[in-house]
């Protein structure tokens, strides 16, 4: 085997890469936020006495988490717009993104919930505080400590599995690698710098939440 | 004998008065049509075996259970069992649990605070105060920055009386608030409690320490099978009990 790495060919395609790069990060800045922030409601919903409510969240929790990533994608791009809804790629990325990990984080953050001692809740109330009050207040701080760490886990699988949005074009670090080697022929090359900002991505995704986690939910990890 | 109409003229109203309370869970009835009154500074505690009734009826008088007929009354605020609004008699009836249920996650301070800002929408000096005041009437103002999990069983306990106090209850409500915690810690919790009652506090206790319920009470209820079945000052029920159910949890809690 005489292959010779030639690394220098990438050079001419920094921008596309960095492109590929700020991209990724923002679909899952995005995404992360958006689908965290539907997390708790979505798990707030599912610990509610609403039963009909409890049911729908049940049920989108269900489906999403028993259907492939990419085929929800390609429902929201190429589905949708048979219904009249066409979005641009990045929107209907950043969207699939919300709706699938809006789902596993509702999971997660439900665990958290249900392990908050009854009687923290009972205090809450013979205070006088009311229903959501005791949620915001006593609840969910703590829930979000203790599930810090799996939704972390969820939030750099779902960065991870941002690659997938390629198929719909969207100019994210997978689709700029693949972009590239089909210039240079050097997969090798490309495809190795990929995986080493993906890891390089995911190490340091994994460092801020960590340190965010313990600034947010501080005195809940302690418990 | 009533317990209405004991060292207070029959004229006053009581403030806590308990008609008809019926409880079930599934099917067992463990309130079975119980009648009470406590008035105004009156200092009562709930005695009896567990399963007596005695921790339900006490949670049923803030609405932590709810009750399957009768009326609960607590200085003009009526919950019967619609149960509609309970945050009315709430803000009325302060709790103490067994398990102190500090919130973990927040300060000594800053649980006395969290009901003064969001229930009673204090502004942020004002709630400071108050707590400041409620810690060092349970004689921990210097814990005020410390973590639930930094302090001790006791400690947590009086900040957990701290909180409910900082609500300027009418009544306070205590469940067994001694029961988790160490012998050598029963006491700094007890004379808190001793103090409240002395300054005229409301105090209705379920409690297993006789001879704090003896020393300290205006009136003990002595609970059986949901029922009352026999109520008034200590000395009497302790010394001449008129029922043999009383009469062997007497002898039971003295022989210890």
């Amino acid at each position: 085997m005489a292959y010779r790495f030639d690394f220098s060919s990438l050079a001419d395609y920094t921008p596309v890469l960095v492109q590929g790069v700020a991209t990724t990060v923002g679909l899952t800045l995005i995404g992360g936020v958006l689908g965290v922030g539907i997390g708790i409601a979505g798990a707030a919903a599912r610990s509610s006495g609403n039963a009909p409510l409890r049911f729908a969240v049940g049920s989108y929790v269900e489906l999403i988490r028993n259907t492939p990533f990419l085929v929800q994608l390609f429902f929201i791009f190429f589905g949708l717009p048979s219904m009249g809804v066409r979005l641009p790629e990045w929107q209907a990325a950043v969207l699939a993104m919300v709706i699938n990990l809006g789902a596993y984080a509702t999971e997660i953050i439900r665990a958290g919930i249900d392990a908050t001692p009854k009687g923290q809740i009972e205090a809450g109330a013979s205070l006088g505080m009311t229903g959501p009050q005791i949620f915001r207040y006593i609840i969910l701080g703590p829930a979000m400590g203790k599930i810090w760490p799996a939704l972390t886990s969820q939030i750099i699988i779902v960065m991870l599995g941002s690659s997938v949005c390629s198929q719909i074009a969207v100019d994210e670090l997978s689709f700029a690698a693949n972009f590239i080697q089909s210039r240079n022929f050097r997969p090798f090359e490309v495809y190795f710098l990929a995986t080493a900002l993906y890891l390089a991505l995911a190490v340091a995704l994994r460092w801020v939440l960590a340190r965010l986690g313990d600034r947010m939910f501080r005195g809940g990890a302690r418990v | 004998m009533s317990l209405a109409d004991q060292s207070v003229s029959p004229s006053a109203r009581p403030l806590v008065k308990l008609s008809n309370i019926r409880k079930s869970f599934g099917s067992v009835e463990v309130l079975k049509g119980v009648d009470m009154a406590v008035q105004e500074g009156q200092v009562v505690a709930m005695i009896g075996r567990s399963g007596s009734g005695k921790s339900t009826l006490l949670r049923s008088i803030n609405g932590l259970e709810r009750i399957d007929d009768g009326v609960i009354e607590v200085d003009g605020e009526c919950v019967d069992p619609s149960q509609i609004d309970l945050r009315a008699l709430r803000l009325k009836v302060g709790m103490v649990f067994q398990q102190f249920n500090l919130f973990p996650h927040l300060t000594a301070g800053e649980n006395v605070m969290l009901a003064l800002k969001v229930v009673k929408k204090q502004d942020k000096a004002a709630c400071r105060a108050a707590a400041e005041a409620a810690l060092s009437k349970v004689g921990l103002g210097h814990k005020f920055d410390a973590y639930p999990s930094q302090l001790s069983g006791g400690q947590q306990q009086r900040v957990a009386i701290a909180r409910s106090l900082a609500m300027a209850p009418k009544v306070l409500l205590c469940d067994e608030i001694t029961s988790a915690l160490d012998p050598e810690l029963v006491n700094e919790v007890l004379s808190v409690v001793r103090q409240l009652a002395e300054e005229g506090m409301t105090l209705l206790l379920v409690t297993h320490e006789m001879r704090f319920a003896r020393e300290v009470c205006d009136s003990l209820v002595f609970m059986h099978g949901g029922r009352i079945i026999e109520q008034g000052p200590p000395a009497e029920l302790f010394d001449r009990p008129q029922t043999p159910e009383l009469a062997q949890f007497v002898g039971m809690v003295e022989a210890r």
